[in-house]
């Protein structure tokens, strides 16, 4: 469990957090959203007691980090934003050595088991022995993540976990993460909202090193949603398809994407709320008979929630 | 402690660095060893001493450029600060990691000190005060060197910090002799690490000499320490 009560960070007149709160239950896995600077990275260091903070607390598992920073960091693995490695070790001899430094199974045996358990989770039992110099990006992620998994550490917390790993990879970790967030308490920072929407059950964002959002995923999409949008192929020219669409009633605005297929173009629609976008643009184009020929819905980006979530915030 | 003693002694095998500190000093009291003592057919080692005296100036900051400065820049410092270990046990590892290949490193004075004394009873004192100083050198050193590693994220700055130091360490004598005032050329006086080595060189073990050095190495361990610790305050 991981619990921060008015946490305040400053570098020199720069203030970084401020009366930061939140709590994170067992079983839990919460995304930490926010903008470059907005605090992400420097809430993630405070935590794992990397950087130390000006006011409040953090409790991890019952211990204050300030107070037993030992056993507080014994209770976390921490995926840093960039892994961190001795290159000129082997994968193997490396996650040894994270081993001697959690204090963790000093019988060899179990340590053996314990250690293979992990490569074999995370896919790294056939780079067991090559030096991480040599690994490939996606692999040297996977080291960095299954160093953060060593002694089955009851919080984890993970800056950016998917960075650099290939689709079929990025599938592997999230359902990892899945699997160890049924009994542990889990905090990401991710910049992917699909990643975010996929694991976590609950959403932080921070803005200008305030918290100004602390709900679930699906709650925040809603209270950020003003518009209804739609993507289109339609058969027509570009000038033809944006101005039946604008003039259309209840249209807020029609973006041109760009050309995928001839004689078509690709547009970005979207209405005012509580309007369907797709019969709106049905009814638009059917009448200077401009055929659509793909039609599908345009999910919110992490940055169009931003954009409206510090919108909220400065009152536009 | 032990996790990241084990990790850097290993580390300067891994590579070549602790190769080549241990050729060049095995090297170079070889050498001394052979003009000196062999050639000239004495069996006195304290000019052999006095030269590593320099060797060693020169060859700590090599030693110990990586130290600290490695982990900042690879930002593995990251895995140990936010890992269960006190920031006194990452400094302790790293210092005693490199304190033991430096001893490796003068440990060859201890062969050439038992291959004389096949042929000829050297004076004992004269040598364990010599070897005495020289292990109280190289901790004060090390510890100094490796607090200058902590200040930069390059190796090459690191070591280029260290041999200034030395440099100013060797020259100190003659630079308190360039000021009229009384106050600092004592001030130079009692830093001079050549003033205080001087006297293991007779074989003369003070204890005043021996607290300097450990005091300096206790200084300069506990400012690594806290360059650590202001990291971590951001």
């Amino acid at each position: 469990m991981i619990k921060v009560q008015g946490l305040t960070k400053r570098y020199g007149d720069k203030t970084a957090l401020l009366d930061v709160s939140f709590q994170i239950g067992p079983g839990e896995i919460v995304g930490l959203l926010g903008l470059n600077g907005a605090g992400k990275s420097t809430t993630m260091n405070i935590l794992t007691g990397y950087l130390g903070f000006d006011k409040g607390s953090v409790v991890i598992n019952g211990q204050d980090i300030q107070k037993k920073p030992l056993k507080a960091k014994a209770q976390i693995g921490y995926l840093p934003e960039q892994p961190a490695f001795y290159a000129g070790m082997q994968v193997r001899e490396y996650l040894d050595f994270i081993c001697d430094l959690k204090r963790i199974k000093p019988d060899k045996k179990a340590r053996k088991d314990h250690l293979l358990r992990i490569c074999k989770e995370v896919g790294l039992l056939e780079m067991q022995h090559r030096l991480i110099r040599n690994l490939s990006k996606g692999y040297r992620q996977r080291v960095s993540f299954a160093q953060a998994l060593i002694g089955d550490p009851k919080v984890i917390i993970l800056d950016e976990p998917t960075v650099g790993l290939d689709p079929s990879q990025v599938q592997e970790i999230r359902a990892l993460i899945k699997r160890f967030g049924r009994d542990r308490t889990v905090l990401i920072s991710s910049h992917i909202l699909s990643e975010i929407k996929e694991m976590c059950s609950r959403v932080l964002v921070l803005r200008n090193g305030r918290l100004i959002c602390d709900d679930t995923p699906e709650n925040l999409a809603a209270r950020t949603r003003q518009t209804q949008a739609v993507r289109l192929r339609v058969k027509g020219e570009e000038e033809a398809v944006l101005t039946a669409l604008r003039n259309a009633r209840g249209a807020q605005s029609a973006r041109y994407l760009g050309v995928s297929e001839e004689g078509t173009v690709d547009v970005l629609f979207t209405v005012l709320q509580e309007q369907d976008a797709r019969l709106i643009a049905f009814l638009a184009l059917s009448k200077p008979g401009l055929p659509i020929l793909h039609i599908d819905g345009a999910e919110a980006t992490l940055e169009d929630i931003f954009l409206r979530l510090v919108g909220q915030e400065e009152g536009v | 402690m032990s996790a990241v003693f084990k990790r850097e002694l290993r580390a300067y095998f891994k590579g070549a660095l602790g190769f080549v500190f241990l050729a060049v000093l095995f090297f170079f009291t070889s050498y001394y060893y052979f003009s000196y003592n062999l050639m000239g057919g004495v069996s006195d080692f304290s000019r052999l001493f006095d030269m590593l005296f320099s060797i060693v100036l020169f060859m700590v900051p090599i030693l110990t450029m990586r130290l600290l400065s490695e982990d900042k820049h690879a930002k593995t410092d990251q895995i140990l600060l936010t890992a269960p270990i006190n920031r006194w046990g990452i400094i302790l590892g790293k210092y005693l990691a490199a304190l033991c290949v430096y001893l490796l490193g003068i440990s060859s004075t201890l062969i050439i000190a038992g291959i004389t004394a096949c042929f000829v009873q050297p004076d004992w004192p004269v040598f364990l005060g010599n070897l005495l100083g020289l292990i109280l050198l190289g901790c004060a050193l090390i510890a100094i060197c490796m607090f200058l590693s902590g200040l930069t994220e390059s190796q090459v700055i690191a070591a280029l910090l260290g041999f200034t130091v030395s440099f100013f360490l060797f020259m100190m004598d003659a630079l308190s002799d360039a000021f009229q005032s009384v106050v600092i050329q004592r001030f130079f006086y009692y830093l001079s690490f050549v003033k205080r080595y001087t006297p293991f060189t007779y074989g003369l073990l003070d204890l005043s000499n021996t607290v300097f050095f450990v005091s300096i190495a206790a200084l300069f361990l506990f400012l690594s320490i806290l360059t650590l610790q202001k990291r971590q305050a951001g």
